[in-house]
Order: structure tokens, then C-alpha cells, then sequence
């Protein structure tokens, strides 16, 4: 084949990493995911036909308070990936530890927020909006929640000393994640919380 | 093989594996399957568990036409047919055909694309172990009843399962809570060979292997990679909603608190409709490998066989409504998706004249391979056409809940898809066991397939025209369905013998079968460059390619009127290639076994037992499967890979 000399040097791989892409793929996956519970909520909305609304239950300054909360973790994320880019692991600890309380800090917010609702009478099985809310904002609190395992386990695996500037793909991929459920939040926030018809 | 455990290493559980773990490593005993992360064995493994799974829904199947025979044959009750109804369906599109699409990727694509493994061969080794967990928890349900008192456990809501037949008002007991959390399960297989093979597909490529040299095969699986990895969410999602309505008392179902049954029907269809092509495509890719080979041509069109792939994909997204166009969602809306619906029907014309152009003046071996690959183009054809019939609203609302549906989707996924995966286990089989089918007991097989299915199909079109609908489980003489049905039958049974015929072939071959040789078919693409059956790390040398079809480029060359003309003896061998390993594979660095991903896997049938009787069981399925995490995270694996 004379015309397919050299072509051994054409491009046959994306040049990310593998377990990048792998994240990217994931990621892409999650927001069909999401995409179809926010469906499900929107659909929904103004459907109940029994209280508690949305209306009678959100207190947006707390909420707005814990989305702040969220918001700033990926700030701390990405000073633990900018600290190990470096070198630095010391860093990346107290940054990752900083994240994965934050993350810990909107759990808390959520679950206090959910007791909240249920006191005032609103459950799975009272309404559309009791249904839609609890499944849509819990499923995002169980991915906070796993976030929040993962950076717990970097931060101990660190501890050993195996994370080194060398291993930072890991911090990346963590932070990528995490950087997504906040993204995520923001959509919820807006959607769910502030746009109330 | 690394075969030293680190000092780092402190777990009691590894330390109980290590003698096992020694048997994996060498490649030897149950246990060198049990924690293999090497393609070609979890392929064989899918292979073999979608095939056992294929005789199930076989049998139900067999149940079901002997059931239809003759009007009120009284074999199987109306609770029992409905439920043997279900889990026929479910088990082929889920257990059969998703999975047997997924042994071929597993066996091909590395060795089609000039790879060692696939991406991550432990997360691949975790999709098979979730899949088989997925395939028998759905089976399970049979048995929560008593059923040798004809008390069946399974669900009873179809395989589409629409709301409100999934509620528990409609359906109590636990056969949806089975099906419903079984098809979850298996959507986390599907998901992580989805992400697995696009990565694989989209990095692991050998030098000079562009896109544009991929074979097709390798195209079709990329496409259905990222149906899968988009389609699965959203039928997770609304199994969580299903889930959720039946085990927590929510409202999505509900038509008391306002919620729209409709909603489940657009969900499923917008997940279903991809999945249609999910489970079409591969047997594609599969068939526009075989034609070349046996037309001794290239494909013919290529690009547009490759880009007719690309935009089906896209298109599938666009067609849910089609299936609901009696739902009374208006004539815009019906018209809008009648349009979208033929036009997809063009990419698929597209593929279809570029097959028969690949025919058109070759020199054609009609051995088995080929004549089941034909036999595809011509059925899956009759299928496509008849599915163009449903995108005309008026003249579905005449067809909706007929025979005739039964008859169009039969075509497309029996005559087109499972035919395609009997071409490529005649095609690509030998190339993993050495052995040959024999070609007479392969012809023997096509033959009555091909005539078992026609008698079998066909007159479901007649009987559905004349009015009978699906899923009932029997009928009243005198409506002029009963000769059809008859027919339906009788020809049930005839595929049923053709399978017998093809299991009589494959044992024959595995003991007295001819050799195969590395390249039985004079084939074109690298997997035929590699012996048969192909060494664990597969290419000593990883080859370099130069042109589309590298293969028979380095056997043939062109003269004037383009006809192929071997090239001199000899220079055939030259495999150009990195020359720094060792002969035999000394040197090669290969995948560790492990045994997470099935601890892993274990995990997800656990919780959902746990789910439907007892929530304690649900947090032993997360402690299991956080163990298998754990373990795969923090275990060495020979090459760059993570969980």
C-alpha cells in the first residue's frame, strides 16, 4: 500500500487517559439520569392534588445557605488537585478533609431539611411533589453522599503516603465527579427551589 | 504475570484466595475462570450463560405456541401464560440478545483492533458477574410461589411492563418488585460494558488503526456502546420510579394522586426505542464482517454503511412516540414522529443495498457463516418493511396490540438479530475453541431455521391482519385464526429442532471437528492473523496497520481489472510490528486476575432481595459490595486501570 506509508503514526487513541474518559463517559451517562428525574419533577409540578406545596415548605435563605455551602466545596476540590499538581500533600489533605466536610455540612442540611417537611406532613406517598422532590433531591444527596466516601478514602489512602504528585489523575477524576453532583445542585436549586411558578 | 503480592497488602481475605489465586494465574482449574479478567474468557462465559438463557426463553416460548395451538387447549392457565408471556420476553431481549451481542464484543473487538485486553478487564469481568447475578435473580421469581402446585412467582406485566399492570393493585405479589430491580441490575452491566467498550474502541487501537480503518463490526459496537451508556439512565430512572411506587408507596403510577400512567410508557419507549437498535446493530456489525468475506470483496460503500450506523443511532432517538401513537398524544405529535419514523427507515435501506452491493459480482462461499448472514439481510428486510407499515399512524392504529406487531418484531430481532449471531458463532467460534462446525450440519441448521422461522412468523402477520390480538392466552374457534395459529406452532417447533441440530453440531465439532487453522475463511481483518484458539496476551507483536482490511491486504494484491491476486509466497508474514517483546509472550505485561468484581457483583442481587423481604439485607448486599470495591480499588492491577 504506497499511499499508507508512515500512517503508523496517525492518531489512534483520544490522548486522554483511559480512566479520564472513562469519568467523562460516566459523567455524560449521569445526565440522562438526572435528566429524566428533573423531567419527572417538572412534569409534575402543580399536579399534587393535595398539600403540602412547594410554596409551604421551602425556606430558600436555608437552602440558599447550603447550596453556598456545596458551591464552595468545589472551590476546596479545586485547591486539593491545584495542592497535589504541585506536590504539595499536605495541601491536598487538608483541602480534600475541607471538601468532603462541606460535603458532609450540605448532608446535614439536606437531612435536616427533609425532617423538616416530613414534620410539617409531606412524605413520599402524600403528594406528586412529595414523590418527585424526595426521589429527585435524595438521589442527589445519595451521589453527595458517595462523593463524599470517595474523598474520605483519598484522604486516609493519603494519610499512608500513597498519593504523590504522580497519582493526581486520582484527585482529578474525584474532583471531576464532585464538580458534576455540584453542577448538578445548581440545576436542582434553580429548577426546583427558585423558579416556583 | 505478577504473581507477587505488595507488602502494602494487609487483607485476611486475600491471603484466604491466595492458594485460588495461584490457579488463576496459572491458567488452570474453576478458579482461573472464577477471577479471569481476560476478553476472550469472559466472552465465552457470556456466550454460555446467554445461551443457556436462550434455551429458557426458548422453552417458555415452546409453552407459549403449544398453549396457542388450538383454540382453548387448556396447557397453561391465563396467570400462568401472562407470566410465562413476561419473562419470555424479558429473558430474549435482556438475557439473550443484549448479552450475546456483548460476548461477541468481548471476544472481537481487542483482537479486531489490534489490542491485548480491553480497557478496564476487571470492570469487564464485573459486567459479565452483574449480568449473570441480574439474568438469575429475574429467574428466581418462578420459584416465590409454589410452583409445583402450577403457582408461578414471575411477572405477569409484559415485557414492557406498563403502568397501571405494574402496580401493586393490579399485580400484588412480588413479580414486578423482581422484574423491575432484575432489569436495574442488568442496566449496570449494560452501562459498564458500554463505558468499557468506548474507551477501549476509542484508545486501545493498534498503530495505524484510524477510525476509517475500524471494521465495521468495531463501528457497531462503538455506536451501540453509546446507546447503551445514554439509554440505560433512563430506563434506571424510571425502574427507581416503578421501585419506588411499589416498595415506598410513591405517586408516579398513581392515577388517585395525580400522577400520569402515561409517563412510564414515555419513559420506557424513550429508553426502548435506542435499545431496539442496542440489540440490531451488533448483528449489523456481525453481518457486514461476514459478507466481505465470503464475497471474497470489500464492503461495498463503507463510509455509508458507517455513517447509516452513526445516524441511526441519533435517529432512535426520536421514534419513542411511534410506539404509542393509540395513547391519543394528538395528531400533531403523530405525525411529527410518523415522519421521523420513515426517515430512519433510510439509513437502514441504506445498509441493506450497500449488503447486497457487497454480494453483487463477488465470488461467493455459500459455507454457513454466509448463509446465515444472508438469510439475515433477507428477513431482517421483511421486517423493516413491515415496520414501515407501523410509522403510517392510521394504518397502525389498525395494527396496534395485533399478531402483526408480534410478526414485525419477531423479524427484526429473531430473523435479524438472532440470525446474525448464529452467522458469527459459525464465523468467529472457531477462531476461540480450534475446531470448525461442520458445514453439512450447519447447512442442516440454516435450512430448518430458516423454514421454522418463516412458518413460525409469518402467518402472525395473517392472524394479526384478521384481528387477533397479543398476549391473550387463548381464543375462541371460528374467527379464522386457527389454521394460522396451528402453523405458528408447528413452526415453533421446527426452529426448536434446528437449535437441537446446531447443539448436536457445536459438541460434534468440539471433539471430532477439523482443525481451523488461524484464517479458515481467508479472512481480512487482524483477528484472522493470530492463532486459533489466540494466546492469552493475543498478538505477540501488536501489529501496525496500514490499510482498511490489513489483513487481506498483506495476502492479496490488486491487478488491472482490481481482481485479487495473492501476493508472493512469503511476504504474507511480514507482520511489521514493535519488535521489543519476547517470542511466546515472555515479557508481556497482562491484566492480574481478581476476584472483586464478583464480590462486587454479589452485592447488587443481595440488596435487592433485601429490598422486597427484609431491609437487614440490604445493608449485608452494601457491605458485600462495598468489600468488592474496596478490594479492586486498592489491589494492584498489572496495567494502568482503576475501579
Amino acid at each position: 500500500m504506497a499511499q499508507a506509508v508512515g500512517t503508523a503514526h496517525l492518531e489512534t487513541s483520544t490522548g486522554l487517559d483511559n480512566r479520564k474518559l472513562l469519568m467523562w463517559l460516566f459523567l455524560g451517562s449521569e445526565c440522562l439520569f438526572f435528566g429524566s428525574l428533573i423531567a419527572a419533577y417538572l412534569l409534575y409540578r402543580d399536579r399534587s392534588v393535595t398539600g403540602p406545596y412547594p410554596g409551604d415548605l421551602f425556606d430558600i435563605p436555608f437552602t440558599s445557605v447550603s447550596a453556598f455551602v456545596l458551591l464552595m466545596s468545589s472551590v476546596s476540590m479545586v485547591l486539593a488537585l491545584a495542592a497535589i499538581q504541585r506536590g504539595n500533600v499536605r495541601g491536598m489533605q487538608i483541602w480534600l478533609f475541607t471538601t468532603a466536610t462541606l460535603g458532609l455540612l450540605f448532608l446535614s442540611g439536606q437531612a435536616f431539611e427533609f425532617t423538616e417537611f416530613n414534620h410539617e406532613g409531606l412524605s413520599l406517598s402524600t403528594n406528586l411533589f412529595g414523590t418527585t422532590f424526595f426521589v429527585l433531591t435524595g438521589f442527589h444527596g445519595a451521589h453527595v453522599t458517595i462523593g463524599v466516601l470517595i474523598l474520605l478514602s483519598l484522604f486516609t489512602v493519603s494519610l499512608q503516603g500513597r498519593i504523590q504528585q504522580k497519582d493526581s489523575l486520582n484527585i482529578e477524576l474525584a474532583g471531576l465527579y464532585w464538580h458534576f453532583v455540584d453542577i448538578v445542585w445548581i440545576v436542582i436549586f434553580t429548577l426546583v427551589y427558585l423558579i416556583q411558578p | 504475570m505478577a504473581t507477587e503480592w505488595p507488602q502494602t497488602r494487609k487483607s485476611g481475605l486475600a491471603d484466604a484466595l491466595r492458594g485460588a489465586r495461584e490457579m488463576a494465574d496459572q491458567h488452570y482449574g474453576i478458579w482461573s475462570w472464577i477471577a479471569t479478567v481476560d476478553h476472550k474468557r469472559i466472552g465465552i462465559m457470556y456466550g454460555v450463560t446467554a445461551f443457556i438463557f436462550f434455551l429458557t426463553g426458548g422453552i417458555e416460548a415452546l409453552l407459549l405456541r403449544t398453549q396457542l395451538i388450538v383454540p382453548h387447549a387448556g396447557i397453561l392457565d391465563a396467570d400462568q401464560y401472562n407470566r410465562i408471556l413476561t419473562m419470555h420476553g424479558t429473558t430474549m431481549v435482556f438475557l439473550v440478545i443484549m448479552p450475546l451481542s456483548a460476548t461477541f464484543f468481548n471476544l472481537m473487538i481487542p483482537l479486531m483492533i489490534g489490542a491485548r485486553d480491553v480497557a478496564f478487564p476487571r470492570l469487564n469481568a464485573f459486567s459479565y458477574w452483574v449480568f449473570l447475578a441480574g439474568g438469575i435473580f429475574l429467574n428466581v421469581s418462578f420459584f416465590t410461589k409454589n410452583v409445583f402446585s402450577g403457582e408461578l412467582g414471575a411477572p405477569d406485566c409484559g415485557w414492557t411492563c406498563y403502568s397501571t399492570l405494574s402496580s401493586k393493585a393490579f399485580s400484588p405479589g412480588h413479580g414486578v418488585d423482581f422484574w423491575a430491580l432484575g432489569v436495574q441490575i442488568l442496566g449496570i452491566a449494560s452501562l459498564a460494558s458500554g463505558f468499557n467498550f468506548i474507551v477501549t474502541i476509542l484508545n486501545m487501537r493498534a498503530p495505524g488503526m484510524t477510525l476509517f480503518r475500524m471494521p465495521l463490526f468495531v463501528w457497531m459496537t462503538l455506536v451501540t456502546s453509546f446507546l447503551l451508556i445514554f439509554a440505560m439512565p433512563v430506563i434506571a430512572v424510571a425502574l427507581f420510579e416503578l421501585i419506588f411506587d411499589r416498595l415506598f408507596n410513591a405517586n408516579f403510577f398513581n392515577p388517585d394522586k395525580g400522577g400520569n400512567p402515561l409517563l412510564w410508557q414515555h419513559m420506557f419507549w424513550l429508553f426502548g426505542h435506542p435499545e431496539v437498535y442496542i440489540l440490531i446493530l451488533p448483528a449489523m456489525g456481525i453481518v457486514s464482517e461476514i459478507l466481505p468475506t465470503f464475497s471474497r470483496k470489500p464492503l461495498f460503500g463503507y463510509p455509508f454503511v458507517v455513517f447509516s450506523g452513526i445516524a441511526i443511532g441519533f435517529m432512535s432517538w426520536g421514534v419513542w412516540v411511534h410506539h404509542m401513537y393509540t395513547t391519543g398524544l394528538g395528531t400533531v405529535a403523530n405525525s411529527a414522529f410518523g415522519i421521523s419514523t420513515i426517515l430512519i427507515g433510510v439509513p437502514t435501506g441504506v445498509k441493506v443495498l450497500n449488503w447486497m452491493a457487497t454480494l453483487w459480482g463477488g465470488s461467493l462461499n455459500l459455507k454457513a457463516p454466509m448463509m446465515f448472514a444472508v438469510g439475515f439481510v433477507a428477513m431482517f428486510t421483511i421486517g423493516g418493511l413491515s415496520g414501515v407499515t407501523h410509522s403510517v399512524v392510521p394504518s397502525d392504529y389498525q395494527q396496534q396490540d395485533t399478531y402483526y406487531v408480534v410478526a414485525h418484531f419477531h423479524y427484526v430481532l429473531f430473523g435479524g438479530a438472532i440470525f446474525a449471531l448464529f452467522a458469527g458463532f459459525y464465523y468467529w467460534v472457531p477462531k476461540f475453541t480450534g475446531k470448525l462446525l461442520d458445514d453439512r450440519l450447519g447447512q442442516i441448521h440454516f435450512w430448518l431455521m430458516l423454514i421454522g422461522f418463516n412458518l413460525t412468523f409469518f402467518p402472525m402477520h395473517i392472524s394479526g391482519l384478521l384481528g387477533m390480538p397479543r398476549r391473550i392466552s387463548t381464543y375462541s374457534e371460528g374467527q379464522g385464526w386457527d389454521f394460522w395459529n396451528l402453523l405458528s406452532t408447528i413452526g415453533a417447533f421446527t426452529i426448536a429442532t434446528s437449535i437441537l441440530v446446531f447443539i448436536i453440531n457445536f459438541i460434534y465439532s468440539l471433539r471430532r471437528g477439523e482443525a481451523a487453522g488461524h484464517d479458515p475463511w481467508d479472512g481480512r481483518t487482524l483477528e484472522w492473523t493470530i492463532p486459533s484458539p489466540p494466546p492469552h496476551y493475543n498478538f505477540e507483536k501488536i501489529p501496525v496497520v496500514h490499510a482498511r482490511d490489513p489483513f487481506w491486504h498483506e495476502k492479496y494484491t490488486e491487478d488491472a481489472e482490481g481482481r485479487p491476486i495473492p501476493v508472493v509466497a512469503g511476504a504474507a508474514n511480514g507482520h511489521e510490528g514493535e519488535a521489543h517483546e519476547d517470542p511466546g509472550g515472555h515479557g508481556i505485561h497482562m491484566p492480574s486476575p481478581s476476584y472483586f468484581p464478583l464480590i462486587a457483583a454479589l452485592g447488587f442481587p443481595i440488596m435487592a432481595t433485601g429490598l422486597i423481604y427484609d431491609y437487614a439485607l440490604v445493608a449485608v448486599g452494601a457491605a458485600v459490595l462495598f468489600v468488592g470495591i474496596y478490594g479492586w480499588a486498592l489491589e494492584p492491577a498489572t496495567e494502568g486501570e482503576e475501579a
